[in-house]
């Protein structure tokens, strides 16, 4: 057993086109350092280049947002589902 | 990417879209786009809108400039997709009395694969409509054809 992260659609051509992935963790920011750390094409699409997630991706672990929890700090435990979200967000100036 | 995008869309939709930009100026709209996906299986990658999902701009500090989609709304839209057999191909939004260009916010915010298609409104008259995609290394928008047809099939 292990986390299971769902990859959204947009960010599939940067992970071998898979849909999800498999990974031992005991936080979100475990996860996704795993996660960026296997398909690193990913990494810049998550995280600026100081680290932080991209204030415009939301994380959730089995639909909580990590925000209201421990933020990257979340534990997780096996079979728990982790879900990548953006907010959609833009402007003319 | 080879071969310049197309994004294939309907006259009618291109309609909903700027008369969507006219309802809300001189403020921001935004909606989602509906539609499949085929450039994986070709030469030529494209993709056909075959239906828009209009959202409410949250922005309430700075609806004329800026717009935004809770991650909720992200989640409905997908739902409405896939109720109708499709997916969530990428978004669209307006530029009130500002050309139909990606500004540096929007690659800020934006994912690739994504399209995006921002509809210049002029003093509340919808003028050019564009669609754009972010490069994979987030530098810069590459433009997308908008190819307009009565129908089309991916």
């Amino acid at each position: 057993m292990a986390v299971k992260v769902i990859i959204p659609t947009p960010l599939r051509p940067y992970a071998g086109k898979r849909d999800s992935a498999e990974f031992k963790a005991a936080t979100v920011g475990e996860a996704l350092r795993r996660l960026t750390t296997e398909f690193a094409d990913l990494r810049k699409h998550l995280f600026t280049e100081d680290g932080k997630l991209r204030s415009f991706v939301n994380v959730y672990v089995n639909d909580e947002d990590i925000r209201y929890l421990a933020k990257e700090n979340t534990p997780t435990k096996d079979g728990d589902t982790i879900s990548i979200i953006p907010s959609i967000a833009g402007g003319c100036s | 990417m080879s071969a310049t995008p197309t994004l294939w869309i309907s006259g009618h939709l291109v309609e909903k879209i700027r008369r969507h930009g006219a309802e809300t100026y001189p403020h921001e709209c935004c909606g989602a786009l509906l539609g499949r996906d085929a450039e994986t299986q070709s030469e030529t990658p494209g993709r056909e809108v075959l239906g828009s999902h209009p959202l409410v701009n949250r922005r309430d500090d700075s609806p004329r400039n800026r717009f935004s989609v809770t991650p909720n709304d992200v989640l409905e839209a997908e739902r409405v997709a896939r109720e109708q057999g499709l997916d969530v191909i990428g978004w669209y939004h307006s530029h009130p009395d500002h050309p139909a260009r990606p500004s540096e916010f929007d690659r800020e915010h934006a994912w690739p694969w994504y399209s995006y298609i921002i509809v210049s409104v002029l003093n509340g008259a919808p003028q050019e409509i564009t669609s754009w995609r972010l490069n994979d290394d987030r530098a810069e928008f590459s433009s997308e054809a908008l190819e307009v047809r009565r129908r089309a099939a991916v």
